[in-house]
């Protein structure tokens, strides 16, 4: 999860958001290498009291600078495209989970599992302990197993809203009335906290999501059960 | 009218819905609802003809998995009441 004044990306923990970090790295890569060569250029031709006649009206240079800012494009878009259909693959899931979002808490279905339902609220500062983190941690946690293709149905009852995960690279709408499918495989084991996404109220700052990815072992022992 | 208070499957081989190619967008609003207007279907023309509707189990299986509780409470009060909007 996020540390205290950390401006970058949470550690990866699906093969989507690796792939994530590492455009992310790339794009700005791209970017600061641009940005440093338009900036030198302009510190140049600030500094200078003369002018160059090559540079009025050279037709070569319109068409380098055309050419090659088409070429960088193309050099993003590509790796862009790719996670874009990376992120829409269903991979044979092995376990169906609905999200449902209502102001201002989740409720989540387990239907494949005994039709066990139960609502995920924040828990209020009052009854925060010693360790709990305000305004993320919920009464009750989303249990998962780790390495298990995991196929998320979202969607809304009353208001938009927006389930996000970030350190699995998740961020899909709730909508009311439609059914959005996402999926992902989670690597490691750990608790990872998500917000809601998309203003929905007041209280939109107060329903936090916490997915707790646990061995598929321990797993299939049920503590799911036990919550 | 039939008996839409579906038992329950017994446990099984059962994991998830597999990926369906008839429905490959995120939206997944017309699998669910198409599950659920199979599986009314399968019963109604198995039970017309006297057969078993154990393979209707798969359609309940799936759209069981995939549609919201509440949108399927609500749809089966419609059927009940019969003014479901869906061909069945």
């Amino acid at each position: 999860m996020a540390h205290a004044a950390q401006v970058g990306l949470q550690d990866a923990t699906s093969p989507i958001m690796e792939e994530l970090i590492t455009f992310h790295d790339h794009a700005l890569m791209i970017i600061f290498l641009i940005c440093f060569l338009v900036l030198y250029a302009l510190f140049l031709t600030l500094t200078t009291k003369l002018t160059n006649t090559n540079i009025s009206d050279a037709q070569e240079m319109e068409t380098v600078w055309t050419i090659l800012p088409a070429i960088i494009l193309v050099l993003i878009a590509l790796p862009s495209l790719r996670i874009l259909y990376m992120t829409d693959e269903v991979n044979d899931p092995s376990l169906t989970i609905k999200s449902i979002g209502h102001q201002w808490y989740w409720t989540y279905e387990y239907t494949d599992y005994g039709g066990l339902i139960f609502n995920s609220y924040m828990l209020p500062p009052l009854f925060l302990e010693p360790g709990d983190l305000r305004l993320l941690d919920v009464d009750n946690r989303v249990v998962l197993p780790i390495e298990a293709p995991i196929r998320m149905m979202i969607t809304s009852q009353d208001v938009l809203h927006s389930w996000a995960v970030p350190t699995l690279g998740l961020k899909t709408d709730a909508i009311p009335g439609r059914l959005n499918q996402t999926t992902f495989t989670a690597t490691r084991p750990g608790v990872y906290y998500g917000q809601c996404s998309e203003i929905c109220g007041a209280n939109h700052s107060f329903m936090p999501i916490v997915l707790e990815l646990i061995p598929l072992k321990i797993f299939e022992m049920g503590p799911v059960f036990t919550l | 009218m039939l008996d839409v208070e579906a038992q329950e499957p017994p446990k099984g081989k059962w994991s998830t819905p597999p990926f369906d190619p008839r429905f490959p967008s995120q939206n997944q609003i017309r699998n669910c609802y198409q599950n659920f207007l199979d599986y009314h279907r399968c019963l109604k023309t198995r039970t017309r003809r006297g057969k078993s509707t154990q393979p209707c189990e798969y359609y309940f299986r799936v759209y069981h998995s995939l549609c919201p509780i509440s949108w399927v409470e609500s749809w089966n009060e419609q059927i009940k009441n019969g003014i479901f909007a869906g061909k069945i």
